[in-house]
C-alpha cells in the first residue's frame, strides 16, 4: 500500500520510491550506482509488499530494456540511475520516445565527465537529457529541489509518461537525493493512466487523433500490434519513405511541443523584481534563501526543464534588466533562458556556475549580485 | 492453425530475406511447432532485437516487439516478470545474442527467466553485408576479416548449458524435423528454454567461403554435423568450430528449475507471514 495521508521523514530517494508507488509502479530494474542506489534499495523491499515486480539486471542497458518490456504489458515501470548509467541508456530512451513507450527514468545527477565525482552533486546532464540519444525528439524532464518535490515530482513524472507516451526523466542530484526532509502526503492524488485499446489493432496499432498520441495497446489483449523502433506507419510496420518519417518525427515532438504550456511547471518569487534569478534543483534552495531577504531581486525556479517553459522564462525576461542563471555545470539550461530572454528583449544574461559537487550557498549568490 | 500464414502476416509477404537464407526453413519449422502445440496466438508476445532474424517477429501476426540491437533478453525479462501469464519468443541471431547482447544472454540463462529463446546462428553479420560475428569460424573469411578469422568463435549452446538454461538444443537447418520436435519441448518448457539453429546465409558467409550455391552450404551443413554424444569422446573438441570443424547437435540439456517469475512470486506470502 502506498504511504498514508501524513508527516513522514524521508530522504530524499526514498521518498521519489514512495512517490512511484503512490503513483501504482508496478515494475522497476535497476543498477546499483551511487548516489541513486537507495531508490532500488527502498523499492526491492517495497514492491514485493505491493505485489509488483523489483529486479536488479545486470547493467543500466538492461535495466532500461526490461523496463520497455514492462511498459508494453502495461505496467507502470521505472528505473534510476545516475551519469554514468544515464549515458548507458540513451539509446533505450531514443527507442521509448520513437515506440512511445510510457516509462519513468531517476537520473540521481552526480558530478562528471566519466566516472567523477560519485558521491557528490552536479547539474550535468542537463543537455544529455534531451539530446542524448541520436535523432530527433522530445522528452519530459523534472527538476525536484526538495524531498517533497522527490515526491511529488516521482508522481507527475508517472502521469505525464502515461498521458503523452513519452519517457520523463527526473533530473535530480546528489544533494536532493540524499537530502533527509519533511513529506506531507495527501490524502487524495491525482493518477493518470495510459488510455488503453483492446481491438484487433494490426493494420492501425499507432493511428492517433488531433491530441497526436496514440491510444495504447497492451500485449496480451489479442492487439496483435507491431513495435519497432524503424520508421514506421501507424500501423507499426517498418516504412522507409520519407513522408512517413517525416510523419512520425514530426508528431513525436508535436505531441509534445503543442501541451508545452500544460506539462510546464515553475515557481516565480518576488514577480515584480527587476533582477532575477532563475535556478533548478538544489542551488534554487540556495537562492530562495537570497531573495527572501532581498526583494529588489527575483527568482523564477524551473520545475520543467524539458521542455523549456518558455513563457514563463519571456515574462521574466520582459521586465528583467538582468537575469542570473544558476547551474552546477558550465552553462547548460544557460543557453536556452538566453535564447528565450534575447527575444523577449533581455539581453543581459549571466551565469553564476558552480562546478567541484558543491551547491552554490546564499552567500556566494549574494555576492555575485554585488558584482564581486 | 490450419494455414502458415494464420500465423504470419501476409501482408507483409515477401519477405526481406536472400535466396538460399535459411531463416524460411525455421519459420516454417516454428509455424508446425506452435500450430501443434496448440498455442493461443493472442496470448504470446514476440520479441527480438536487430539484425535479419529479428526481423521475423514482424512477420507474426502476434503482438510483437522489434527492439534496440542486442536487449531482445533483456526486455523479454521485462514482459515475463510484468506478465507472467504471456508466453515469451525471442528470435536472435548470432550477432544479437552472442556479441552485442551477450551478457544478457548468460544472465537470462542464469537467471532461469522464462522465455523461449530461437537463435539462428548464421556465422555472420548478414543485415550489414557480412562482417564477422563470434561464431564465425577460425580461418572464415568475412569482410572485416580478409586474412581469415583470427579469433575462436564462442559455442553458444554450450555456453547457455554453462549459465543455467533449463534446455538446450542445437541443430542445423537440415534437421527439420528434430528442430520441431525442439521447439516443441522448449515452447512447452519452464524456465529458460533455447534452441540455435546453425543456418546458412550463401550472400554473407558462403560467397567469401567458397559456399556462394547454397547448395554448397547445405553440403558444408551435413559434411560437419555430429551428435553431441559422440564429441564426448573428446576426440573431438566440443568447441571446434572451425570451418573445416565440426557443429554439435543434438539436445544439451534439460533441467527442471523453477523459473524466476515463480520463484519471485513466492516472496509475497513470506512477507505476509512474518
Amino acid at each position: 500500500m502506498r504511504l498514508p495521508e501524513g508527516t513522514y521523514f524521508l530522504q530524499g530517494n526514498e521518498a521519489c520510491a514512495e512517490g512511484a508507488i503512490a503513483a501504482g509502479l508496478r515494475f522497476f530494474a535497476g543498477y546499483p550506482i551511487t548516489p541513486s542506489t537507495e531508490i532500488a534499495e527502498r523499492l526491492a523491499l517495497r514492491l514485493p509488499e505491493e505485489g509488483g515486480i523489483f529486479i536488479q539486471m545486470e547493467d543500466e542497458i538492461a535495466s532500461i530494456s526490461a523496463v520497455i518490456g514492462a511498459s508494453w504489458v502495461g505496467a507502470k515501470a521505472m528505473t534510476a540511475t545516475s551519469g554514468p548509467g544515464f549515458s548507458l541508456m540513451q539509446e533505450s530512451i531514443g527507442y521509448a520516445a520513437m515506440t512511445e513507450t510510457p516509462l519513468v527514468i531517476v537520473n540521481v545527477m552526480r558530478g562528471g565527465p566519466s566516472t567523477g565525482l560519485p558521491t557528490l552533486p552536479s547539474q550535468g546532464d542537463v543537455m544529455q537529457a534531451k539530446f542524448g540519444s541520436h535523432g530527433d525528439y522530445e522528452i519530459i524532464a523534472l527538476a525536484p529541489a526538495t524531498v517533497q518535490d522527490m515526491f511529488d515530482m516521482t508522481i507527475q513524472a508517472f502521469n505525464l509518461s502515461e498521458e503523452y507516451r513519452v519517457p520523463v526523466i527526473i533530473l535530480s542530484d546528489a544533494e536532493v537525493g540524499h537530502m533527509r526532509g519533511k513529506v506531507k502526503v495527501p490524502e487524495k492524488l491525482e493518477v493518470i493512466n495510459r488510455k488503453i485499446r483492446t481491438d484487433k489493432v494490426w493494420h492501425d496499432g499507432f493511428a492517433y487523433d488531433e491530441s497526436l498520441i496514440p491510444s495504447f495497446p497492451v500485449f496480451g489483449k489479442g492487439s496483435r500490434v507491431h513495435v519497432t523502433g524503424l520508421s514506421h506507419d501507424i500501423a507499426g510496420y517498418p516504412r522507409n519513405d520519407p513522408e512517413v518519417h517525416q510523419e512520425l518525427v514530426i508528431r513525436l515532438s508535436e505531441k509534445i511541443l503543442k501541451n508545452r504550456d500544460r506539462i510546464c511547471s515553475s515557481q516565480i518569487f518576488n514577480e515584480n523584481a527587476e533582477r532575477f534569478i532563475v535556478a533548478y534543483g538544489s542551488p534554487a534552495l540556495a537562492a530562495r534563501e537570497v531573495i527572501r531577504s532581498n526583494g529588489s531581486v527575483g527568482l523564477l525556479q524551473l520545475k520543467t526543464i524539458w521542455p523549456t517553459p518558455e513563457k514563463q522564462i519571456i515574462k521574466i525576461a520582459r521586465q528583467a534588466t538582468e537575469i542570473i542563471v544558476l547551474e552546477m555545470n558550465l552553462g547548460q539550461i544557460y543557453r536556452e533562458i538566453q535564447r528565450i530572454a534575447c527575444t523577449a528583449g533581455c539581453t543581459k544574461v549571466r551565469l553564476f556556475s558552480k562546478l567541484g559537487g558543491v551547491v552554490h550557498t546564499p552567500k556566494e549568490i549574494a555576492m555575485f549580485l554585488k558584482g564581486g | 492453425m490450419e494455414d502458415f500464414f494464420d500465423l504470419y502476416r501476409k501482408d507483409r509477404w515477401p519477405t526481406i530475406f536472400c535466396p538460399g537464407c535459411g531463416i524460411g526453413t525455421v519459420m516454417n519449422c516454428f509455424y508446425r511447432a506452435f500450430s501443434e502445440l496448440n498455442l493461443d496466438q493472442d496470448r504470446v508476445v514476440f520479441v527480438s532485437g536487430v539484425g535479419c532474424s529479428s526481423r521475423v517477429p514482424g512477420y507474426i501476426r502476434a503482438d510483437s516487439i522489434h527492439t534496440t540491437h542486442g536487449r531482445a533478453l533483456a526486455v523479454a525479462t521485462g514482459i515475463n516478470l510484468a506478465n507472467p501469464d504471456l508466453k515469451v519468443i525471442v528470435f536472435t541471431g548470432d550477432g544479437d545474442l552472442g556479441a552485442i547482447g551477450g551478457n544478457h544472454f548468460i544472465n537470462a540463462s542464469r537467471r532461469n527467466v522464462e522465455m523461449t529463446v530461437i537463435c539462428i546462428n548464421n556465422n555472420i553479420y548478414g543485415m550489414t553485408g557480412g562482417q564477422a560475428s563470434t561464431t564465425t569460424p577460425y580461418n572464415a573469411l568475412s569482410s572485416t576479416t580478409p586474412f581469415g578469422n583470427k579469433e575462436y568463435p564462442f559455442d553458444l549452446a554450450e555456453l547457455a548449458v554453462t549459465a543455467g538454461a533449463n534446455f538446450v538444443a542445437r541443430w542445423t537447418v537440415r534437421n527439420v524435423k528434430e528442430i520441431i520436435g525442439s521447439m516443441k519441448k522448449a515452447l512447452t518448457k519452464k524456465g529458460f528454454s533455447f534452441v540455435e539453429i546453425v543456418s546458412p546465409c550463401p550472400t554473407g558467409f558462403g560467397r567469401r567461403n567458397k559456399m556462394g550455391d547454397p547448395k554448397q552450404m547445405y553440403e558444408w551443413l551435413k559434411i560437419k554435423t555430429v551428435r553431441r554424444e559422440k564429441t564426448k569422446s573428446w576426440d573431438i573438441d566440443p568447441v571446434d568450430l572451425n570451418i573445416e570443424g565440426q557443429i554439435s547437435v543434438g539436445e544439451f540439456v534439460e533441467r527442471n528449475r523453477p523459473s524466476l517469475a515463480e520463484v519471485l512470486r513466492s516472496i509475497k506470502p513470506k512477507i505476509e507471514q512474518t
